[in-house]
């Protein structure tokens, strides 16, 4: 069977520059999918071509059976919510979301029915006649998406959906959200920079850079087992040490890099003597003050710095190489006796699972 | 009082004071002066004074009938019909040639508009009444504008709508006259047009242009009424001084475009009747207060609305 949208090969050049750069990728019906990447990584650039702004140079975009890659935007059953909404000012709330049923030569009473479904649908039935202006950014957001809605698209295209909330708002919407695109069912392709919005929101997540896909994944397989070098380094925090490997045996293999050896607990695609990376999540390493029995997976460190963040606390050691070490912990008590502090000498270990192995 | 000098003796009033003075000298004064003029009796040479002191007794003689007159002869009301009918043509067909112009202007990549923006103003750098005068030439017979209309036959769709007086003949015209001042203030529709939709944010056409506007239709629902305030602004700029235009219906227009500047002036200078001319002259800046008064509440509506 064949994707709900499917992108084939897609490329976009700007004065022989290449944006985005021959991508290929398949997206189910009812799927929400994020397009994360660095400001300059070419996401709006995928994203624009999909709403029918920017022509491809070359590729093809199939949703649903029909060839969309060279159909102007206003014919697109695509609607789009816009990085900082760009609502019509001179446009009431409800002119606003009636705007693209008006284009549409849909009837009065349609219109009308169509309206006050979308304002229910976002709450804000009290606000049909205000400006937007005249709203809060919270509110403002809620009649851009009920705007892009309105027209019932196949698929709806988000930039930067929560780009322009603050933090606590943030949080707030992003659930609300997804409840609303949850109940509407639409397909729904989104472009952010922000990983954690990525994370909550999407089903899968493609990590972009410089105009090419280095990942497609859920957002749990990106984080846990990130496939190269940047995309560990792009998705949250993580320790990256170099090292070789010294034993390569199908149930583990050991890592010997500057400050310990890595035994890791299952078998990688590599030789003895090959150089990789080791990536190891701040959150799955574990301090102690005395030794720990294993001999692997283990270093020595002194704290050099703390930053608390109320629910966890991160402290950077650093270790005999002089290389720093991350470790965060949970504060899951409010006063401990023997709270780690700067300078004191601490033992680091993790789990024979904690690593992924990069060759790349 | 010392408390009160301390409060309102600073740079700030003194800088927003400076021009106020300047108005309230220069243009409420002599307002006053016309005012008194229009309402009084005319000597042999000059306006009599108001008050009078004669015999033990203090007298103001107001005239009004001057105001009375203007009514009652219908060659005013016409002249006034014409100049609100002349700069109302203007207005309209500066908006017309201007707002393309301005919108092109604004859509230009951004390194060109400086320059584009310095050729709008160049005509100012040539003395006005030379430019209209080179428009005499330009439309008489053998002008080469003139040539170009009658070789094309459109003067014979002029003189069908009745803006000029025979095919062939285009000077001294409602044609020429409409066309002097269209010319003239042209830069002052597309100055603020400009100003106007070179600030829109293109991102609501793109928004227009998703929710199923063809580029057409999202001009007229969204370019339109985004640049309502660029299009007031001009047209003010446009109507206004048109309607007391005097030199180019002087050196363009013909005895059928009679305009109020012409007959204040014929008032003053041929008839020596000062009253008659400074009332003709008060009701002409009435007739201007209305529609600037609209479009100053119209312009504190949408400040109001950006709040």
């Amino acid at each position: 069977m064949q994707a709900f949208l499917k992108i084939e090969g897609l490329t976009k050049e700007f004065d022989g520059y290449k944006a985005v750069n021959n991508v290929s990728l398949d997206i189910e019906k009812g799927e929400i999918f994020a397009l994360l990447g660095s400001s300059g990584c070419g996401k709006s650039t995928l994203l624009r071509m999909l709403a029918g702004f920017e022509e491809p140079t070359s590729g093809r975009i199939v949703l649903d059976g029909q060839d969309l890659a060279h159909v102007p935007p206003y014919k697109c059953p695509i609607n789009m919510m816009f990085q900082s909404y760009a609502l019509f000012p001179h446009l009431t709330v409800w002119d606003n979301i009636a705007f693209g049923l008006k284009r549409e030569g849909m009837p009065a009473d349609g219109i009308d029915e169509r309206v006050n479904a979308m304002l229910k649908l976002v709450q804000l039935e009290k606000f049909a006649k205000r400006k937007p202006h005249q709203l809060s950014g919270g509110q403002q957001q809620r009649v851009a998406l009920a705007r892009s809605l309105a027209k019932r698209p196949q698929l709806l295209l988000l930039d930067e959906p929560l780009g322009a909330l603050d933090k606590k708002l943030r949080e707030e919407t992003q659930i609300e959200l997804v409840n609303i695109i949850e109940k509407v069912g639409v397909t729904c392709v989104m472009v952010t920079h922000d990983q954690e919005e990525a994370m909550t929101i999407a089903s899968r997540i493609a990590v972009m850079s410089e105009g090419r896909f280095l990942q497609v994944g859920k957002p749990s397989e990106i984080y846990e087992t990130p496939a190269t070098r940047f995309v560990a380094d792009f998705i949250g925090n993580v320790n990256l040490m170099d090292g070789t490997v010294t034993s390569d045996l199908p149930d583990h293999v050991v890592i010997d890099s500057a400050d310990c050896k890595h035994y890791v607990g299952h078998g990688i695609t590599g030789t003895e003597g090959m150089a990789v990376t080791v990536a190891l999540r701040p959150e799955k390493i574990h301090l102690a003050r005395q030794k720990p029995a294993d001999d692997f997976n283990t270093t020595q460190g002194t704290i050099k710095e703390m930053s608390y963040f109320g629910s966890f606390t991160i402290y950077q050691l650093e270790l005999p190489s002089g290389a720093r070490l991350k470790v965060s912990l949970s504060n899951t008590q409010r006063h401990r006796d023997d709270e780690f502090t700067w300078g004191d000498a601490v033992w680091a270990h993790w789990s024979r699972s904690a690593h992924v192995v990069l060759t790349r | 009082m010392k408390n009160w000098l301390d409060r309102y003796w600073n740079g700030r009033s003194a800088v927003i004071g400076a021009p106020y003075l300047w108005l309230l000298v220069f243009f409420l004064l002599p307002f006053l002066i016309l005012i008194k003029y229009s309402v009084s009796e005319m000597d042999a040479v000059r306006p009599k004074d108001l008050l009078h002191f004669k015999d033990g007794l203090l007298q103001l003689t107001i005239k009004l009938s001057n105001y009375v007159f203007i009514t009652q002869d219908d060659l005013y009301f016409k002249t006034y019909l014409a100049s609100l009918k002349y700069a109302a043509a203007t207005t309209f067909f500066c908006l017309l040639i201007g707002y393309p112009f301005a919108y092109f202007m604004a859509r230009a990549r951004s390194t060109v508009q400086p320059a584009l923006l310095m050729l709008v103003m160049l005509p100012f750098w040539t003395s006005f009444l030379l430019r209209v005068y080179a428009w005499k030439g330009l439309l008489s017979t053998n002008g080469w504008v003139a040539d170009l209309i009658i070789g094309s036959g459109l003067d014979q769709v002029l003189a069908a709508l009745g803006v000029i007086t025979a095919p062939g003949k285009l000077m001294n015209t409602p044609f020429s006259l409409v066309l002097g001042m269209t010319y003239t203030y042209l830069p002052f529709m597309i100055l603020p047009l400009y100003g106007n939709l070179s600030k829109m944010d293109l991102r609501l056409l793109e928004a227009a242009q998703d929710l199923g506007a063809t580029p057409w239709t999202a001009f007229w629902t969204v370019t339109v009424p985004l640049s309502k305030a660029g299009i007031i602004a001009g047209s003010m700029l446009v109507f206004i001084p048109c309607v007391g235009e005097y030199v180019i219906p002087e050196l363009l227009g013909g005895p059928e475009t009679l305009m109020t500047g012409r007959v204040m002036w014929d008032e003053l200078f041929s008839n020596n009747d000062w009253p008659l001319a400074s009332t003709l002259a008060v009701v002409m800046i009435l007739l201007i207060i209305v529609p600037l008064a609209l479009f100053n509440k119209y312009q504190a509506e949408s400040q109001e609305r950006r709040k």
